[in-house]
Order: C-alpha cells, then structure tokens, then sequence
C-alpha cells in the first residue's frame, strides 16, 4: 500500500501566531514545509487611495494605523516626504523631539516584538515583562498628543506642541490606597523629560531582565540559532532592510547612512550579526533598545538646555494661535483656508524613507499641484520581508516557521495597508 | 565615489536609446526609460560598476489619467506608469526608474529576475492597477479579495468601491451586494495657479 506523505495545511487566518491576519497555505512533508504561500490582504484598507482622497494633513492620522505598534515613525516619514516637496525644515527643537519620540517608539516596537516573539516560541514571561515597560512609554506619548497609541503628533513644519511641563498623576481609588498612589506617581512629579529620564535610568536593567531569560537560554537558543538563515547578498535581493538586513551582517542603517533632522549629531553604535539567523537578529534587536537608550538620554539633555519654538511660523501650513484669531482678521482667514481646503504642494514627486524599528520606511508621493496627494505609496518593510517566508521556511520544521514569522517582526497593519 | 550629479552623467552613456529623460529635481534623479528595454535598463543599473543597485527598494504602479485635470490640462501622456526605486548600498545612492505604459494593454517585463523582491510588488501593481507583469512566474491578485472583479486604484474606480459584504437573511449566509454608502467628499480636489510657483521659488531665491 503506498503511502502518502504530502499534504495541504491551512494556517491562520486566526492563529495567535499569525502575528494579525495571515493565511499561510503549506504543503508539507511530514512535518517539513515543502512550499509556503503566505496570503495576505485581509486587512486591506487601501489607505495609499484614502489618502489620495484627502488634503495632505488629514492623512497623518491614518499613517498611525500602518504600522500599529510603530506609530510616529510611520508618521515621520510621511511628514518628511511633504516637508521635502514644501521645502521647509522643522526647527531645530522639533528635530531633537521627532528624534526622541522615533527611538521610544523603536522601543516599543521592540518590546512587543520581544514579548510576543517569546511568547509564540513558548516563553511566556518575556511578555509581561516587556508590556510593564510598554506601558510607561505609552504614558509618554499620552502626555504630547493625548492618544496612547494613534498620535498624530507630527505635522509638516514640526510637532503639534511642545513637550509638557507636567505628567498626569494618579489618583488614590479603592484600589490603590493614598501611600500606594503617592509610590506610583513618584516619576511623575516633575515634566514630560523627567519621566523619561527616569524611564531611561531603569531601562538597561530591565534589557538585562529579558537577556537573562533568552540569551543563554537553552531552549530559546534551540529554536532560533540556526532557523531561517539568509546571506547577506540574499538579503540585499530580497529587499531586507533594518534588523533583518543587519542581522546577516550588513551594516547598514539609514539613521548612520543617509541620516535626517538630527541623527548625525547623536552618539550610537549600530549592532549587526554574524549568522544571519534568528537568533542574531534578536541579539541585534536587543541590542538596538540599549543604543535607542542612548539616544533618548542625549536628546533630553539637549531639549533641556535649549526651548524654543516646535513649529515653524507659516500660517499657510500651520493654523494661527487661538488668542490671535480673536482679534486678527488674517489669523482667521488663514485658519479657515487651512482647515476648509488645506495647503499646496508644488508639482513633482518625492521618496523620504526613514529607519523604521522594523526596516526602511518609505513614502512616495506624487503631487500634481493639488491640495490633495495625486499618489501616495507607501513602502513597508514588513511586505519584502513577509514576501520571503517560503525561501526562509522551506525545509523547516512547521514549529520553525512560527519562529520565523516571529523574526521577521511582521504587524498587518503595514503589510496589508 | 559616484555622486548624484556623476551618477546622472553617467547613466547617459550606460543606457543610450533606451533613456528617454532624466530629471533632477529635490536631490533626486529620476530616469524615464523606454518600457520595452526595462530588463536591460535593470540589468545594467544592477551591474554596473558605476551604479550597482543592488537592491530594489519599491515598485508601484502610477494611473495618471487624472493628473492635473483640475488645472485643466489634457492627457497627452501614456495613462500607466511603472515606477522602481533602487538603492546602491556601496555608494549610498538612489534612484528612480519609469516606465510609461500605453492604456489599452499595459504590459512589461517582469524584473523578478533581477530582483527577486520585485515578486509581491509586482503581484500588487497587477492587483491594483492591472498591469501585467510578463514572465512573472505567479501573477494573482495579492491584496484584494479572492475572486474580486476589477482594479481598485485606478482612477475610474470609485472610493467606495462597487460591492459590499452583508449577511444575507435569504441565503443564510455573507455574501456580495451593490454598495450602499455614497461618495463624501468633504475638501475638493482644487490646484491654484498662484499657490503653484509660489512656495519653492521663495526657498531658492
């Protein structure tokens, strides 16, 4: 009786290890994959034609649902590609705080892709430990934009406000009595930078916290050292950007080599690996956290010393101060254009990619003088990476994959857009 | 090391017949190539000692049958448009390549064999602009739905889509409808002729 070896198996689309929405269809042998077909789109939201029917800033908010986990980076590389159609700079300030928020940012990126890369591997601390240390930098972003996750907090010409001087406290309830509070909001007496600098202090042992449980974990190490190995050549062919690109040993970082706002005057290192597999791009990754440490304290010390202004003053791009319109006509004017119809881009086309935690980031934009994007694309770097799932995957083990999804940090957001 | 400007001098002589234009504009160079030597175009830009784009950075494809039809212009143009960006990481360039394609049947060759990446940007110019990729291996539909019935981001198809999905009581199950919602479009598509040479001039002078 012959025996029949090879057969079809579905996963996803509702599998917690799908990372979202992915279907992947497998032909296995055993249980090696012979050939995986990904299928994606099933949380397409066509954000590129949305934003086509928009004037340019009403678009910023859906950058934020890209990548989900990543949301002012998203942001920043659209307000990038309009500020190099525009021709403006940000003020010197705004840089310094795009630059802040981009690395808490990276490492909340990090984190969730920490936890939850552990968790589908089987390690289920990780996870808790990574979402105590989310939750702090979520607060962050709660005090300059008042949205835990969705900010729309960059505009073109800067950053929607300044810094705050104050941290929201907690309140005693019946849960947490009046000494427990008063321990809760011991970070939070002072400004916005205070509690980040506070955060930045505890931050390296919490790292140290999450190797201990992975790095020389035996178990840790027998699924990932080894899985989905790509050479560095491959990976340049394969479209690999970011921790994926530098984990097979290429250094590469769009922060070092094509720096933008103030990432060439900050002081970091640029961790790559050796074995191109999953095991190096975790080191990689980890690593990265401590260097986005590094550049979170200096610019701190920097915002610190030098206040001044986080936008530019171009009432056609940005609306007039409320006190003024009371008592300018033009402010009112000017208010009412932007906010009715928006602004112009001159005709021509832009590409302004940024290092997004997951790669490089891309927004292409195409203006034909409207008010409006004529197109916007938008390159994720999720969808080359997840486009490589059937080479990194064929001849592994069906545990091996979820591994890999997990490494290549894949969030449908982006992928899907 | 090439620069931007060198890398422009240069890519005359690389391409010959085959480059139609090329534009510097924001510290960017954009090539505009004959469609039917696309492979050739790629492949030189690849290997070429003086170029070496070794990675394709983004594909998209690009309807321009509306292109500043509020400004009034008429469309003399090629209605599609293919558009790679490259990058060089050895001389930490980029740059950008079109391709114009004609409305009836917009085809090119596939550079999936160039750049393997090209594969799932390729499958989505072809699911969303209907160009057809020839000599890529796999071309279906990627985003859309299984089984969806034209190409959602050209121009002439509308925002809200032609098709919903409702469950049905009838049929006892979710299935296909007319769509019900209406187009609302709250800021108008306008171009300014006062606005259009205004801004980056005032930069540069």
């Amino acid at each position: 009786m012959a025996e029949i070896r090879n057969y079809t198996m579905n996963f996803g689309p509702q599998h917690p290890a799908a990372h979202g929405v992915l279907r992947v269809i497998l032909e296995m042998d055993g249980e090696v994959i012979g050939r995986c077909d990904p299928h994606i789109g099933l949380l397409h939201r066509a954000t590129e034609k949305l934003a086509e029917s928009k004037p340019f800033n009403q678009s910023i908010g859906y950058m934020d649902r890209l990548d989900y986990v990543s949301m002012m980076c998203n942001e920043h590389a659209y307000v990038l590609a309009i500020e190099k159609m525009l021709g403006i700079r940000p003020p010197l300030r705004a840089q310094y705080i795009r630059v802040l928020f981009d690395e808490i940012t990276r490492i909340l990126n990090h984190c969730l892709w920490l936890g939850a890369h552990a968790l589908d591997v089987g390690a289920m601390t990780v996870f808790l430990y990574c979402f105590r240390e989310r939750e702090d930098l979520m607060d962050c972003y709660e005090a300059v934009s008042g949205a835990r996750m969705h900010a729309t907090y960059y505009r073109p010409g800067g950053v929607y406000r300044d810094l705050p001087e104050q941290m929201p406290q907690y309140i005693p309830t019946g849960r947490h009595s009046e000494t427990e509070t008063e321990q809760r909001n011991q970070d939070r007496s002072g400004s916005l930078l205070d509690f980040i600098e506070a955060f930045t202090e505890r931050f390296p042992a919490c790292v140290d916290e999450y190797e201990t449980l992975l790095s020389d974990n035996r178990i840790w190490k027998q699924r990932t050292v080894d899985i989905g190995v790509i050479a560095p050549e491959r990976a340049i062919a394969l479209g690999f950007t970011g921790p994926m690109l530098r984990g097979s040993g290429v250094e590469w970082d769009l922060r070092k080599k094509q720096p933008y706002e103030v990432y060439d005057q900050m002081d970091f290192d640029i961790p790559i690996g050796t074995n191109g597999d999953c095991y190096d791009r975790y080191l990689c990754r980890v690593e990265e956290m401590r260097q986005s440490n590094r550049i979170i304290r200096q610019c701190i010390e920097w915002l610190r010393s030098n206040p001044g202004p986080v936008i530019i003053d171009d009432y056609k791009l940005i609306p007039p101060s409320r006190e003024s319109m009371k008592g300018d006509m033009e402010s009112l004017i000017h208010h009412f254009k932007l906010f009715t119809e928006g602004y112009f881009v001159p005709e021509g086309e832009a590409y302004a990619a940024i290092e997004h935690p997951k790669g490089e980031f891309g927004i292409y934009l195409i203006s034909d003088g409207a008010n409006k994007p004529y197109r916007c694309k938008i390159r994720a770097p999720g969808f080359a990476h997840l486009a490589s799932l059937h080479e990194m995957c064929q001849g592994h083990m069906l545990a091996d994959m979820v591994a890999i999804i997990g490494t290549q940090d894949i969030v449908f957001g982006e992928i899907d857009r | 090391m090439t620069t931007l400007a060198s890398l422009a001098e240069s890519v005359d002589e690389l391409l010959g017949s085959a480059l139609h234009s090329r534009r510097l504009d924001l510290n960017e160079l954009t090539l505009e190539v004959d469609s039917a030597e696309i492979g050739s175009v790629c492949t030189r830009l690849r290997d070429d000692p003086s170029c070496e784009f070794r990675q394709l950075t983004d594909l998209c494809g690009v309807d321009y049958s509306a292109y500043g039809l509020e400004h009034g212009e008429s469309l003399d143009k090629p209605r599609f448009g293919v558009v790679y960006h490259l990058l060089s990481l050895n001389h930490n360039l980029r740059i950008r390549v079109r391709a114009l394609l004609d409305q009836e049947r917009p085809a090119i060759d596939s550079v999936i064999e160039i750049w393997p990446v090209a594969d799932w940007f390729e499958r989505e110019a072809f699911d969303l602009y209907g160009i057809v990729f020839k000599g890529h291996p796999d071309l279906r539909r990627i985003l859309t739905d299984y089984g969806f019935i034209g190409h959602p981001f050209r121009k002439d198809f509308p925002l809200s889509g032609h098709v919903e999905m409702a469950y049905d009581e009838d049929k006892g199950r979710v299935a296909y409808r007319p769509v019900t919602v209406e187009d609302r479009i709250l800021v108008p598509r306008t171009i300014r002729e006062d606005t259009q040479t205004g801004r980056r001039q005032a930069e540069t002078g």
